[in-house]
């Protein structure tokens, strides 16, 4: 079992009265690719920069690969980061930025401007190398940052909010390019978003965190078929929460009671009992009559498919059909047949 | 840079320090080397000479085995730093050239005596500096980097040096008579009735020569701020494209020796002046002295300070959104009531700061009140003849200043309350659109009655210097052409090579090499200081602001003052080389490069240098290759501010020139003194043109740099630029 790539020991990060990272610990497994996802605020580029050693630690323990880092600076750390703003320097050309992390580590001027070259041709960038970075579109910036960090061969590259200052149409191909190039090279990420789109098409592991602490950490399926609470579920991805209680669940299905009325759906085994339940809008399927009653309370068209919100008695419910089902109006008593639930601790 | 890197750096430069250059400061040259005056400690040591000095060796000696075996132990080095650098001073103060100063040391020493240090002791200083910077970092101070260690440290212990123990060294002579601590003294020397009498209000005598610093500071404050004001509402406010023309005008005073206006209005309103004459023929107005006291130097001062009143308000008046004046006259109000309601309460922080300022400016101006002061003396002259003048006297000149220095505090105290309270109207100017609303008609005309005029009289009295040169004596309206003072000043000959004859080319050239070699100084440090400042986290790091800061607040005559009396004497003796000229004006010029550099920083990202970090940079690496070019505007803004002050400073200086060393505006000020005003003319017109020179190729290199005395643009956020008269 080789090293874990990074791995933090109850790591605290204190900035005068607030702990912006508290407590944390995780294994990130190498040749992976990690998003650290969570809402503005919740320590996610503190997280970064800890493992970067752009801040040291006021607690905690810090490893790459093996190796305590924790009182190392970020020179003497083997990571290189590709910042929101790309933080290229803005008096040297492409080449030399590239260039400028092998020459201050001692390369000599013409080996580090030769692999500085081969790195920008094998990211398309050939042709740009004496281009100053304010004459190079947004994505082509984003490249020259991100051949500029692969230029030193990191242990760990780390990467914050990449997308941010692209336009979006832009963003899923530039994803898919970090994407591909991780899985080539088989480089250790981490990646900082707050887009959890964004974390679920490109990481192999995502960590969610929320006010300084790991929410939950797993795969993009586990992490949206599987939240650990009502936050979680949140914030992968839409999710109506409600209350109810397990009749029966042994594996498979589940017999449920829901806002009075008795359905049957799909969930893993749970004890008897009552329960807070997760259901995504898409795996609510409305009908005539059946699962839980409830009334139109709006209803929109969008083309590939129609969102409504439906009255129960536990509660309203965001829905999501395809545009070929059934269409309902405003006002339409409605039948909502819950095809998967997730339960919920806590 | 790791710490050891910096231990074994440091040991070498003590060790260079112990074993080559002369240990003590030298009188007559390297002659004797490696003996007799020009020998190196170690060769004393062995000769017997000196024994006192033993512990020195041995203490460097102690951090040499562990660095030897690749350790860098923190609390060693720390304690041999610190160890050597403690001995040398203590032994400097307590064994003196007449002898042992402190009666403690004699009965070990006997009447041992020696000189001051010299380049010796000052490597070993450095490294012992090196030494305890190193430790520091060993134990993971700084985060553990010994450049940055090195850097905060040395340049606290230059600012001490040089900028807060001469204030000590103040203090400590006002309080001391006969050789002995006297409080008495002290508090009579500081109430005394040549400060604080008000004899002027009751009979024909002058007053204190407080209040007269106080009169005259206030007036300057108020007139200079609002004829400030009226060239600042024209050039925002009243379409009149004139803005070429008054920064012109702007730009004069700041390239100008301060007191040049002075020998200007002699020229023009003296007793034998042009305008004096004219109005005795015309009107039979009798000839009299009037321009030498109060109105001489005020005119003066506020000809050398409106313009710096004018730049901080035009600012302020442009600051104001349009859109709060647009919204006034929608809801019906007509312009004066505007201008009363909207613009007037908004102007009145940018009035205050612009008051203060002028206030500051002239507490500390020297060169006017000299030459034109007459019986009229403030604080900056009455200690400058306290020193200078026939009754010496150290104690009386350092009370005086220390009054000079509680008025200036006093103003900056005021000035910072201010300027702290008034961001809550800052309002700010950008995409805030709209079109300023045009000066109530009354209001323009009353501006321009002021402004043109006063325009005009600027312009005559800048032309006065510029023709007193070229005529035989304009002084005595003798009017015919002569090349006679500049012949005088700057005459060269072809005798076996090029023979500079002209009496002004010693301080010419001593005083371009000054400042020359205190320009890239003070810019270096400065933006060093500032780099410390902005971009590092250390404990300590509001104290070093406020050491570097420190000098602003600090009037040329008080630092002349403190310098003399500080290294007059050995261990640290300068007085009457051309080091002490540097160093004065290296730590003068100081904050207005710190303060550059950090509003150069400001425009920096951060993440530039966290992105150089997270590619292995180090801190030298980061600073040189990223930063310091990113800098190059503030850079080169620091250099020609430092040089062309240095070149115009007269107050701080006049203490410290020797008849070796002296500098260009000290020779013109002597040249007054002895009545050759057609001569000091000539010189001030050629300074002003080596300014002129040397501000316009700068210009032209980063387009329009700010090198007024007195940063105009930021001056409303940031605590004002200090003087140099
Ligand atoms: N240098 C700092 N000083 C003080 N507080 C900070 C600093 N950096 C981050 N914080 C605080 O720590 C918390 C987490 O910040 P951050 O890691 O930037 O969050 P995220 O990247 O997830 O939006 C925030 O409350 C932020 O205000
Ligand atoms: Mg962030």
């Amino acid at each position: 079992m080789p090293d874990p790539a990074i791995r933090f020991e109850r790591v605290t990060k204190a900035f005068g009265p607030v702990r912006a990272v508290d407590a944390v610990s995780f294994d990130l497994p190498q040749g992976a690719l990690v998003t650290l996802l969570g809402p503005s605020g919740c320590g996610k580029t503190t997280t970064l920069r800890l493992i970067a050693g752009l801040e040291l630690p006021s607690e905690g323990r810090i490893e790459i690969e093996g190796r305590d880092v924790s009182r190392l600076a970020a020179a003497e750390r083997r990571i290189a980061m590709v910042f929101q703003s790309y933080a290229l320097f803005p008096h040297m050309t492409v080449l030399e930025n590239v260039a400028y992390g092998l020459s201050v580590n001692g390369a000599r001027r013409a080996a580090a401007e030769a692999e500085a070259r081969a790195m920008l041709a094998s990211l398309g960038l050939e042709g740009f190398e004496a281009r100053l970075p304010a004459e190079l579109s947004g994505g082509q910036q984003q490249r020259v940052a991100v051949a500029r960090a692969l230029v030193l061969r990191p242990q760990v590259l780390l990467f914050d909010e990449p997308l941010s200052n692209l336009d979006a149409r832009l963003r899923r191909r530039v994803r898919e390019d970090i994407r591909d190039l991780q899985r080539k090279l088989g480089l250790s990420v981490v990646y900082v978003t707050h887009d959890q789109q964004e974390a679920l098409a490109v990481s192999d592991l995502v960590v969610v965190m929320r006010d300084g602490r790991i929410a939950q950490m797993g795969t993009p399926t586990e992490l949206y078929e599987d939240p650990a609470d009502a936050f979680v579920a949140d914030f992968m991805g839409e999710a109506n929460v409600i209350a109810g209680e397990v009749l029966a669940a042994d594996g498979g299905r589940a017999r449920l009671r829901v806002g009075g009325a008795e359905v049957e759906a799909a969930m893993r085994a749970h004890p008897v009992g009552p329960a807070t339940l997760a259901v995504r809008p898409e795996a609510v399927t409305l009908v005539d009559a059946g699962g839980v009653p409830g009334r139109v309370a709006r209803a929109a068209f969008l083309g590939q498919t129609r969102e409504y919100e439906v009255e129960t008695d536990a509660g309203m419910l965001f829905v999501i059909a395809p545009a070929s089902a059934p269409a309902f109006a405003e006002g339409a008593a409605v039948g909502c047949r819950l095809e998967r639930v997730i339960p919920l601790r806590g | 840079m790791g710490a050891l890197s910096l231990a074994r750096i440091a040991l070498a430069c003590a060790a260079f320090g112990l074993l080559i250059p002369p240990w003590y400061g030298l009188e007559s040259g390297f002659a004797s080397w490696p003996g007799g005056e020009a020998a190196p400690l170690a060769v004393l040591l062995a000769g017997g000479a000196a024994w006192w000095l033993w512990p020195v060796p041995l203490i460097l000696l102690a951090s040499a085995p562990s660095l030897l075996a690749h350790r860098a132990e923190g609390r060693l080095l720390i304690a041999c730093g610190a160890g050597v650098i403690a001995w040398v001073f203590l032994q400097g103060w307590a064994i003196g050239l007449p002898g042992t100063v402190w009666s403690i040391a004699a009965p070990f020493v006997g009447d041992a005596s020696q000189p001051a240090l010299g380049w010796g002791a000052t490597f070993l200083l450095t490294g012992a500096v090196g030494l305890l910077s190193a430790g520091l970092a060993a134990q993971g101070r700084f985060n553990g980097d010994a450049f940055v260690s090195f850097l905060v440290v040395g340049s606290a212990a230059l600012l001490i040096a040089f900028v807060f123990a001469p204030l000590l060294t103040i203090l400590s002579a006002a309080a001391v008579e006969d050789g002995r601590i006297a409080p008495e003294a002290m508090l009579a020397r500081l109430t005394a009735h040549e400060a604080w009498s008000l004899a002027c209000v009751t009979s024909s005598l002058g007053c204190g020569v407080v209040w007269n610093t106080l009169a005259l500071a206030t007036l300057t404050g108020v007139l200079s701020t609002l004829l400030g004001l009226a060239f600042a509402l024209l050039s925002a406010r009243a379409n009149l494209h004139l803005g070429g023309a008054f920064r012109a005008l702007a730009i004069l005073p700041l390239i100008t020796p301060p007191f040049v206006v002075s020998l200007s209005l002699i020229v023009l309103f003296g007793r034998t002046g042009m305008v004096t004459e004219a109005l005795s023929a015309l009107f039979g107005i009798p000839r009299s002295r009037w321009i030498y006291g109060l109105p001489g130097v005020l005119l003066a001062q506020l000809l050398a300070f409106t313009p710096i009143a004018y730049l901080l308000l035009e600012g302020a008046v442009r600051q104001i959104a349009p859109s709060l004046e647009e919204a006034a006259s929608t809801m019906g109000a007509r312009r004066f009531t505007v201008f009363r309601t909207v613009t007037w309460p908004l102007l009145r922080p940018g009035l205050a700061a612009a008051f203060l300022l002028g206030f500051v400016e002239s507490l500390s101006d020297f060169g006017n009140p000299l030459v034109l002061g007459g019986d009229f003396d403030v604080l900056a002259t009455r200690i400058f003849f306290a020193i200078a003048g026939a009754r010496h006297d150290p104690g009386r000149a350092a009370a005086l200043a220390l009054l000079l220095l509680g008025l200036t505090f006093g103003a900056f105290a005021l000035q910072t309350a201010w300027l702290g309270k008034r961001r809550y109207v800052t309002v700010t100017g950008k995409g805030d659109a709209g079109v300023p609303s045009p000066l109530p008609r009354g209001l323009a005309i009353a501006c321009g009655a002021v402004a043109f005029p006063w325009m005009a009289f600027t312009a005559i009295v800048y032309a006065i210097i510029m023709l007193g040169a070229f005529v035989h004596d304009i002084g005595r309206s003798d009017m015919t052409f002569t090349w006679r003072h500049y012949i005088t000043a700057f005459e060269v000959e072809w005798f076996q090579g090029l023979v500079f004859r002209g009496a002004a080319w010693d301080s010419l050239f001593t005083t371009i090499e000054v400042a020359a070699i205190s320009a890239p100084l003070t810019a270096g440090l400065g933006i060093l200081l500032a780099w410390l400042l902005a971009r590092q986290a250390f404990p300590g790091r509001r104290t070093l602001e406020f050491l570097a800061m420190l000098s602003f607040a600090i009037p040329g005559t008080v630092v002349g003052v403190s310098y003399i009396m500080a290294f007059n004497v050995p261990p640290l003796e300068l007085t009457g080389t051309s080091l002490i000229l540097i160093i004065c004006f290296v730590f003068r010029n100081l904050p207005v490069g710190v303060r550059g550099g950090i509003a150069a920083l400001a425009q920096i990202d951060r993440s530039l240098d966290e992105a150089s970090a997270t590619m292995g940079g180090g801190a030298v690496a980061t600073l040189r290759r990223v930063i310091l070019p990113l800098m190059r505007p503030a850079i080169i803004a620091a250099l020609a501010y430092s040089f062309v002050h240095a070149m115009t400073a007269v107050s701080a200086v006049i203490f410290l020139v020797s008849a070796r060393h002296n500098l260009a505006t000290v020779y013109i000020v002597g040249r007054v003194e002895a009545g050759e005003i057609a001569l000091a003319i000539a010189y001030s017109s050629v300074l002003i043109l080596i300014m002129l020179a040397v501000v316009l190729g700068i210009d032209k290199l980063v387009g329009r740099a700010q090198i007024g005395r007195r940063a105009p643009a930021g001056a409303m956020q940031t605590a004002p630029v200090p003087v140099t008269a």
